[in-house]
């Protein structure tokens, strides 16, 4: 047992944290995502090139840092940090997750492609009825000779306009909500009878709606088997939650230092506002938060290799954890600020809003719980 | 970073399940799993049987005689104990003053105490609080003078856990009354033999006697039993403090306290389930779970994190506050697991009286410890006053 980092992880750290804070200030993040394409690519290019940050948890022999979960839980949060929009956690954490369980022709042929950063990959998985099941699918990929043909609208999918490629949720039998029958597709971006209507989010990023009308893909977009895809599907979401989950102790913390600075500057009752014992208990209560979430952030990337009703529990319990803390920790970084918080002007509220969305992110404190009750509390 | 097991770790695990099995006795687990009072003599007996095997101090320092056991190795200790019923070990010698004593006492005094604190011989207690002396433990006003080569000691203290079966207590006393409150305070070993000092009990909320007003008239008490400068004692206290902050988190006695929670709710009924199935009770049993295992993973990272070796800190108080919020959940949602039978009051039976009492058995305790544990986030410095070192100490405020 042991809770320290390798001198690697360390790097990696480190070295990311300079980068982003040469390149990632709040104002130069406020132009870039106010910019029509909504980023600046060359921060993914030098992300990939300079650093080599987008190999941290991919193998030597595909050109990686040689590295896991825990490597992309230090970028998330250092990019939590910076409330930074880079599409990591889609093309990176999840589709690299994806990638390296089917290994093979299909990893050998796009994890280089993801650690040059050529490729971005955006995550199609949540539809309008499903909420957080991801079994719920209406989205379908009928056989068709060698290939398949998709069908289906897919929401809310961050990072789709930037997207090269697009990792596909998708029935291929069964009915909607039935385990067996789903598979996963990686298929170009592009191709015909792809629809997206491209929005901004509420927390700086952009994101689509995407129609697939009859888009015939090739046989061999389909990673892992067909129809037992559900497995694999919720592993790499269970990967993509602890990710989030150690972005949202980059958020906090920042949420959390914003305050602290915050209330020692700003006077009220001619003293510093930080004077007083009510705020005071609060900032602490709200240090507590972050710490904890950075706790369950640690086991539950600890976890992930664990057989899937532990895995699932531990991240489930992590997940409801942080959404709660990042609820607190965001809800009072803004009452602290009082009037000034509610504004777009200063950092604190951007940070609040991307708090927010992680609530929600991959299932909410309800849907944690409810998950993690039916794992360890049957009856 | 790996939460895995060693070979080592797992064989050390065995040894321990395997010594716990064939050495703790039969009657003060059943006496731990029912959480009924403890004697004297229970306390010792498992004391001393650890002693004898070498493993009563696993926190000290190998030279006083610690285990040199590894912070994994002491992660399994105390799962495995909690797990087996194992009684708890008075922490007065063992986890405060003896810390004390090997980090800031004389030569003599670490030959004399420390030897006497393992093997169980002095059974010590903490004078620290007085009934004006609080949360603002700085005002205390118990006062020594020095006399020749003693001091002369007159107070009160209250809030002094167990001090009737005491031999010992370390005393915090002020030596100088024009000082800054800090500033005058010392730190000193009193035999609880001396004439001038009565012991009376308090009885709490749930009908134990664990606590007792310590008074002292004109205690005279050697200077050699001063640790640490004159004036300097506010030092050993709040080193002592944080000790004691860590131990307070409790997580593996909780994880064992909520194992037993589950199992009531899956006797007792609710309508023609058990009560386990009531999504709202489940849900609070699974908030708790998922809260403790927040806890734990905060012990871990300070036990086998990056500052491992820098000895508690401040952020010692989040471990204390969280683990003491832990603590009384637990009581609360098993005083209302077992329903009616909450109420009966007990107060333990005679010797020969084999009447069954009144209730499933792991009713008894329920509402006597729930009352008890309130304590929990007042001792120790109460969780408000936790807050107020985090703001200072880590927060900078």
């Amino acid at each position: 047992m042991d809770f320290t980092y390798t001198e690697t992880q360390d790097m990696i750290r480190d070295t990311l944290a300079r980068f982003l804070g040469d390149t990632y200030d709040f104002e130069t993040r406020q132009k870039f995502i106010n910019s029509d394409s909504g980023r600046d690519p060359a921060i993914w290019t030098a992300l990939a090139q300079d650093l080599g940050m987008l190999g941290a948890p991919f193998a030597e022999e595909h050109g990686g840092l040689g590295g896991g979960a825990l490597e992309n839980a230090i970028v998330m949060e250092e990019l939590g940090k910076v409330i930074g929009v880079e599409p990591y956690l889609p093309t990176v954490v999840i589709a690299g997750s994806a990638l390296k369980a089917v290994g093979g022709a299909q990893a050998d042929a796009m994890i280089p492609e993801i650690i040059a950063g050529d490729a971005i990959i955006a995550f199609a998985y949540a539809e309008p009825q499903g909420r957080y099941d991801l079994a719920n699918l209406r989205t379908t990929a009928k056989k068709d000779g060698a290939g398949y043909v998709l069908s289906g609208h897919k929401s809310v999918v961050y990072a789709a306009p930037w997207a090269t490629h697009l990792l596909v949720t998708a029935r291929t039998g069964g009915n909607p909500r039935d385990r067996d029958g789903v598979s996963l597709f990686l298929i170009d971006a592009n191709l015909p009878g792809i629809v997206r209507r491209d929005y901004p989010t509420v927390d700086g990023s952009r994101a689509s709606e995407i129609y697939f009308e009859n888009v015939a893909i090739p046989g061999d977009a389909l990673l892992g088997g067909e129809g037992a895809g559900l497995p694999l599907i919720e592993q790499i979401v269970d990967e993509a939650t602890v990710a989030v989950c150690a972005e949202a102790t980059g958020v906090m913390q920042k949420l959390h230092e914003g305050t602290l600075e915050y209330t020692q500057q700003r006077k009220q009752f001619g003293v510093p506002i930080a004077k007083f014992q009510v705020l005071q208990h609060r900032m602490v209560d709200m240090f507590m938060e972050v710490e904890q979430a950075r706790s369950m952030t640690i086991m539950g990337t600890l976890k992930l290799g664990l057989p899937a009703n532990e895995r699932m529990a531990a991240v489930s319990a992590a997940k409801a954890k942080v959404a709660r803390g990042a609820n607190f920790v965001g809800q009072n970084a803004i009452q602290t600020h009082g009037g000034i918080g509610i504004t777009q002007e200063l950092a604190i509220g951007h940070y609040f809003k991307r708090a927010t969305m992680i609530e929600g992110q991959f299932g909410s404190h309800d849907y944690h719980m409810d998950r993690y009750e039916r794992i360890t509390l049957a009856d | 970073m790996d939460m895995e097991f060693s070979p080592e770790d797992l064989a050390f695990q065995q040894e321990v399940r395997d010594f716990i099995a064939e050495n703790y006795p039969a009657d003060l687990r059943d006496k731990q799993d029912e959480g009924e009072e403890m004697s004297k003599e229970d306390f010792l007996a498992w004391h001393k049987i650890l002693y004898k095997k070498g493993w009563i101090a696993p926190a000290w320092p190998v030279e006083y005689g610690g285990t040199g056991w590894t912070p994994t190795q002491r992660f399994i200790w105390s799962e495995e104990t909690a797990r087996a019923d194992c009684i708890r070990l008075m922490p007065f010698g063992l986890a405060m003053v003896g810390p004390v004593i090997y980090t800031f006492g004389t030569p003599e005094q670490k030959a004399h105490f420390l030897p006497r604190i393992l093997s169980g011989e002095d059974w010590w207690c903490q004078g620290y609080s007085e009934p004006g002396s609080g949360s603002d433990l700085a005002s205390l006003r118990t006062a020594a003078v020095a006399d020749g080569d003693d001091y002369i000691v007159n107070g009160q203290k209250t809030w002094t856990t167990l001090a009737q079966h005491a031999d010992w207590g370390f005393f915090l006393v002020r030596t100088d009354k024009e000082a800054k409150q800090q500033e005058g305070i010392s730190f000193l070993l009193i035999d609880m033999k001396s004439p001038g000092i009565t012991v009376r009990p308090i009885i709490t909320l749930g009908g134990e006697h664990e606590v007792n007003e310590v008074w002292l008239e004109d205690v005279r008490v050697p200077q050699s039993q001063r640790v640490y400068e004159e004036n300097k004692g506010w030092t050993c206290a709040k080193f002592l403090l944080a000790h004691e902050r860590t131990g307070i988190a409790g997580v593996a006695a909780s994880k064992r306290g909520i194992e037993k929670v589950k199992a009531i709710a899956r006797t007792e009924l609710d309508g023609d389930k058990p009560l386990l199935a009531n999504a709202f009770f489940k849900r609070k049993v699974a908030e708790l779970e998922v809260d403790l295992a927040a806890l734990e993973f905060t012990e871990l990272r300070s036990l086998a994190g990056p500052n491992a070796n820098r000895g508690p800190g401040p952020e010692s108080s989040l471990l204390k506050i969280k683990g003491s919020e832990i603590q009384q959940r637990l009581t609360e949602l098993t005083l209302e697991a077992v329903g009616h039978y909450g109420a009966p009051y007990f107060r333990g039976f005679g010797e020969g009286d084999n009447e069954h009492p009144i209730g499933p058995d792991y009713a008894h305790r329920a509402a006597p410890t729930y009352f008890n544990m309130r304590k929990t986030t007042i001792y120790g410095g109460s969780n408000e006053i936790q807050r107020n070192i985090i703001a200072k100490m880590v927060l900078g405020l």
